[in-house]
């Protein structure tokens, strides 16, 4: 086996027993980046020197006794989000030579473990996108088929560690930018419940939608990193003060006896793939196998989910864009004057999707359609969020595919904004409620494309999930 | 179409970006889509029902309102598109507001 094809758990039990260092990991690696990123186009940055720096130190602190779980081992974050003195673009030409003077608070918790930086994932612009064709710097290829999409928003963070370019990745999800992209590439893809980690230095999309998660090979290796990422931060006033539970104690107990429920919504859904319904359906014989009551439930506002995420994510988007003018930081277009600059350097900075985005927020927020479009959706959100409250009253978890379709090819969608939003069918409820949400690889279908499977938890019961997730692997 | 070119221009001035009239186009189609979507809403019956426009209830999350120490000042300066003795250079606001008077 080839390093980097470790786990986060193999890794630390051979770092630990010195079966090899975090060196020989973290060039293997490299290597791997070297020889397939040119066709996955997963990493926008390999930090090649200074993740071999890093490497040496986390070997340092092994020999010495003093390494945490996270220490030593490789991992990959979305240009979303902020490294310190590494280039973040967030994949748009405005942030081209950006270069953060501070880590996101979830990558300093794991770089003050000594873990290792290899390198920034190319993502949808600012995560706006469900097949990573947003990226100002070329779509990402599935590893699994190259002429299909890698996901999105976060679809080089999937692909790389699908391909085994780092051993896990960190990324963001606001609608479903994490668990859709596990499911086309087959890993885990963890959203958190809202509130749960830390979104300080996390270039902001929808605020009251984005968290930060991890994605990985096993849900052991989610369950360790989520341990170390979690947690109240005084520099996100959203974070709650809830203690962060060990995820991994007890994930391999049974689930005898746990209620799941099968949303009928989600399995009615025209568009839904015959074969992605029956191997998710192969899921819910197991968890009945395994000794779990299944129940069919229903969540009645779920096909107004797109419509509500539609409306809200635009509308905070164009508010939390407007950072981006060319002034403070980023790249600065020549303008006659003050206005002519900002709009110029908007202009050329933003790819077609992210002035969509801002477009369409501006337009909803504006006096005379604010209370049709804004309002109305904030209303509507109260119901998709009653109903995961009044379900979750009834059973522990739901099971639901991911995506209703698995991979499609590039190019296919591009066109087609409101189908390309449509993608987003069954990951935006959960978002539009700030449940946690895991996608977990459950087959493959007829074509070798991965199905990934969802679990859907009440908030901040990320160890239920987990355990069933776990369960199921 | 929900919105026409002259309300995508309209918009675009109001979010600061340029467009060509090959994307004024465009949007106005994709965007008209979009809002025609949405009409869906109108479908649920919303009275009496509260806004959500947050999910943790969380209330007045405040810190204290003091001044701290930048660690990260010479970073910053270095981000900056142009730069003059250590401050930000930015074209003149008020060159047109003179004009206009």
């Amino acid at each position: 086996m080839n390093l980097n094809e470790l786990t986060i758990k193999q890794a630390q039990e051979g770092l630990q027993k010195g079966k090899f260092s975090s060196v020989e990991i973290t060039q293997a690696c490299l290597k791997k980046i070297k020889e397939r990123n040119k066709v996955i186009n997963a990493f926008l940055t390999v930090c090649e020197e200074s993740a071999l720096e890093e490497a040496k130190i986390a070997d340092g602190l092994i020999k010495e006794g003093s390494a945490s779980p996270l220490t030593g081992i490789p991992f990959a974050v979305k240009d979303a989000i902020c490294t310190a003195g590494v280039r973040s673009t967030g994949s748009a030409k405005i942030l081209d030579n950006y270069i953060p003077p501070f880590d996101a608070t979830v990558i300093s918790k794991i770089r003050k473990q000594g873990g290792v930086l290899i390198g920034k994932n190319n993502c949808d612009a600012f995560g706006h996108g469900a097949s990573n064709e947003n990226s100002m710097y070329g779509p990402v290829r599935n590893p699994r088929d190259t002429s299909k999409v890698a996901g999105g928003s976060s679809g080089g963070s999937a692909a790389a560690v699908a391909d085994n370019m780092c051993i896990y990745s960190i990324a963001e999800d606001t609608g479903g930018s994490i668990r859709q992209p596990a499911s086309f590439c087959g890993v885990v893809g963890l959203r958190p419940s809202y509130g749960r980690n830390s979104r300080h230095g996390i270039m902001p999309m929808g605020s009251s939608l984005d968290t930060v998660g991890p994605m990985t090979k096993t849900v052991e290796d989610m369950a360790i990193v989520m341990r170390e990422i979690a947690g109240n931060d005084p520099l996100d006033a959203t974070t709650v003060p809830d203690a962060v539970p060990d995820y991994l104690d007890g994930i391999e107990e049974k689930i005898k006896g746990m209620k799941i429920g099968i949303p009928k919504e989600y399995y009615d859904l025209e568009g839904l793939d015959d074969e992605v319904k029956e191997i998710t359906e192969k899921q819910i014989d197991k968890l009945k196998k395994l000794g779990c009551e299944v129940e069919e439930v229903s969540l009645p506002h779920t096909k107004y989910s797109i419509a509500v995420y539609y409306i809200i994510v635009p509308s905070e988007d164009s508010s939390n864009l407007g950072r981006l003018d060319g002034i403070r930081y980023g790249a600065r277009a020549n303008g006659k004057d003050l206005y002519d600059l900002y709009a110029q350097s908007r202009a050329q900075g933003f790819p077609e999707e992210v002035k969509r985005r801002i477009l369409i927020g501006t337009y909803a927020l504006s006096a005379g359609y604010y209370d049709a479009y804004y309002k109305k959706a904030q209303t509507v959100r109260t119901l998709i969020k009653n109903d995961f409250d009044d379900v979750f009253k009834k059973v522990d978890a739901l099971i639901t595919p991911t995506s209703p379709f698995p991979a499609f090819g590039i190019g296919e969608k591009q066109n087609d904004p409101l189908a390309m939003y449509m993608a987003d069918v069954m990951v935006s409820p959960a978002a539009v409620a700030g449940m946690p949400a895991i996608s977990i690889p459950v087959g493959n279908n007829s074509k070798g494309l991965p199905v990934g499977a969802q679990i859907t938890g009440p908030r901040l019961k990320e160890k239920i999930i987990l355990k069933i997730a776990n369960n199921l692997k | 179409m929900s919105i026409s070119i002259e309300d995508v221009k309209k918009i675009a001035q109001l979010a600061r970006i340029k467009l060509t009239s090959e994307e004024e186009r465009r949007h106005a189609e994709t965007i008209s889509a979009v809002l025609d979507y949405m009409k869906i809403l109108n479908e649920v019956d919303t009275k009496g029902v509260k806004q959500t426009s947050q999910v943790t209830g969380l209330e007045d999350v405040v810190r204290e309102d003091a001044p701290r120490d930048c660690e990260f000042k010479k970073e910053i300066i270095e981000q900056m598109p142009a730069v003059r003795e250590n401050e930000l250079v930015v074209p003149g606001v008020f060159e047109n507001a003179e004009e206009e008077l």
